[in-house]
């Protein structure tokens, strides 16, 4: 009993090492390639980076990528959307949670159907050209603020219901007005909503690529994951370039999810699952 | 502070009523505004005039609109053209991905919710393509299925293994379930970690109950795991089907469409296309069929979701 009992336990050891493994790899292969040269990085084969290591590739990349100014973009793109999305959601839901009204109802469910909702593109240029907003950040920072707004809006409220609606009520007794009570008294106990909404919000947006393809036309607009493409586009021989750009791309999402991942976890699942 | 709270605790009645009352005025309706304007402008409206558009023979060829009734919507669903194979492509994707990111993602919840070492970093790598960019994703898996000197085939030609080294992206038979099995990679952590959660959430004494009963492994899962988690199960579903309904990325950086005629060309990428070479009503006729598809899926996602949050 005993024996088959470490039998399994090592099966299943393996077995998990055989899916980690299975996710790991592909990551492993643009680690590797993106510091040979291009003669090696050719073959995208997993042998590991030998001496010399080529760290140029990534001044190279940088160079000729314009990785810097894309950055640049997505951080604007990003941070922009981060700060819109998450306040308005907060105000929100922090609202229609604790203002239970018919009209309240109705306006929260309209909102969350966004989750579910398809962007018409197509249309929406129409609606870009009338506010003059096409081909511009703000334009850009608006839109991610919409398409993320249904899901962090969801997230909040669900947080909103279990701040103790006795603090409120001290709160309005000592004098706070509304704006007060919201940034003086409920902001700060929403302090992991907000955290899991901020990082999601920034994953989300960083990751982001099919609104700037229809949106914006000049490249030195584009954020990181629609140069990494066109840079893909052009440089397709020079794997080494390739994997460099990819991984310099992927760089804040990792360590954002690194650091973050418990925020991430808990609001992917959110709603998910019960308790 | 200290009075106020006082007098609060001596007629917590009264103060009740007081700000029922004034529940509009402590909770104004404007903080909604905000969220409300930029959601409606930036993702309703374009939803809302796209249907309209639709009747209509809107391109970038003329600045003139005119009414062709359901003329686009005829084209959509004509047998002569491309796009009922393009409708059926996303129901399979939609159909086969769901189903298999279920499976697989319960086998790996089940897995990971045991005694294994190192325990959190396996559930934190599996998780870990769900937070890359599926385009990024797509560019890696681009090279791995390269049939010459793509990984894949390298490792199969290497174990000897010859005959599984296809064209996996290039052939037209293989290259939507390719398309499918990269998403699957990408997209199954993210069940998995849904579904763990959900486990975790199941009650140890069920458990400890079964076993004073004798019941094994297998006979714990039918009668105790299985049941409790059908809930998550029906929300992973939903999050499955809106996400495959929605697919673009994936298919955009993998294939494009390709290879051939529309092997695995789906909604979202049909409706860029149309974009590109400007007939834009027939692609915001594609995008209106599924915004009404979606509007029902979304209602019953709605009930689905907010039911557990009132059960929290």
């Amino acid at each position: 009993m005993k024996d088959k009992r470490t039998i399994l336990a090592i099966i299943r050891n393996l077995i998990a090492w055989i899916f980690s493994a299975i996710c790991l790899i592909p990551l492993l292969l643009i680690l590797f390639n993106s510091l040979k040269d291009k003669k090696t990085a050719a073959k995208m084969d997993l042998h590991f980076p030998s001496w010399p290591i080529q760290w140029s590739n990534f001044t190279t990349v940088i160079e000729k990528g314009k990785l810097a100014s894309s950055f640049c973009n997505s951080l604007i793109y990003s941070a922009g959307a981060v700060v819109l999305c998450v306040l308005f959601a907060a105000l929100a839901a922090y609202v229609l949670s604790r203002n239970q009204s018919k009209l309240n109802k109705f306006l929260y469910m309209f909102l969350v159907l966004g989750i579910t909702l398809p962007i018409n593109y197509v249309a929406l240029t129409k609606v870009l050209q009338f506010l003059h907003l096409n081909n511009t950040a703000a334009g850009i920072i608006l839109l991610y603020t919409a398409m993320q707004l249904p899901f962090m809006t969801f997230l909040i409220h669900g947080f909103v219901a279990k701040v103790p609606t006795e603090l409120d009520e001290a709160a309005v007794i000592d004098g706070c007005g509304p704006v007060q009570l919201f940034f003086l008294i409920v902001f700060p106990m929403l302090k992991p909503a907000i955290a899991t909404s901020s990082i999601l919000t920034f994953l989300n947006t960083w990751n982001e690529f099919v609104s700037p393809l229809y949106f914006l036309n000049r490249s030195e607009q584009w954020p990181m994951t629609l140069s990494v493409y066109n840079f893909f586009g052009m440089y397709f021989k020079d794997w080494n370039l390739v994997c460099a750009d990819i991984l310099l791309t992927s760089l804040p999402v990792l360590i954002v999810y690194l650091i973050g991942q418990k925020y991430i976890v808990s609001g992917m699942t959110a709603g998910a699952v019960k308790g | 502070m200290k009075r106020g709270c006082l007098a609060a605790v001596r007629q917590p009645h009264l103060i009740k009523g007081l700000i029922k009352m004034n529940k509009n005025r402590i909770y104004p309706g404007y903080f909604a505004f905000g969220a409300l304007i930029i959601y409606f402008v930036f993702f309703f409206l374009p939803g809302l005039i796209g249907v309209g558009y639709s009747f209509t023979d809107w391109s970038a060829y003329s600045d003139e609109l005119h009414y062709v009734g359901f003329r686009n919507f005829l084209t959509v669903f004509s047998a002569d053209e491309n796009y009922m194979k393009i409708i059926t492509n996303t129901l399979e994707f939609t159909l086969i991905t769901t189903i298999l990111k279920n499976v697989i993602g319960l086998i790996l919840a089940l897995l990971l919710t045991n005694s294994i070492r190192l325990l959190n970093m396996h559930r934190g790598i599996v998780f870990m393509p769900s937070v890359l960019s599926t385009l990024i994703i797509g560019m890696i898996f681009k090279s791995i299925l390269d049939p010459k000197s793509g990984l894949l085939n390298s490792f199969f030609r290497s174990i000897g293994l010859d005959m599984l080294a296809q064209k996996w992206l290039v052939s037209s038979e293989l290259a939507f379930g390719s398309v499918m099995a990269v998403d699957i990679w990408r997209g199954v952590g993210y069940i998995m970690t849904i579904l763990i959660a959900g486990i975790m959430s199941i009650s140890s004494d069920y458990y400890e109950a079964a076993a004073i009963d004798g019941a094994g492994g297998w006979k714990k899962f039918w009668y105790i795991t299985f049941p409790l988690i059908l809930p998550t199960l029906a929300t992973t579903t939903v999050l499955n089907v809106i996400y495959g309904l929605k697919v673009f990325d994936m298919v955009y950086a993998l294939t494009n469409g390709g290879p051939g005629k529309a092997t695995t060309e789906v909604l979202y990428t049909a409706v860029f296309k149309k974009f590109g070479t400007g007939q834009y009503a027939v692609g915001t006729a594609l995008s209106s069929v599924m915004f009404v598809i979606m509007i029902v899926i979304g209602m019953y996602m709605i009930r689905v979701m907010t039911k557990n949050e009132v059960v929290e």
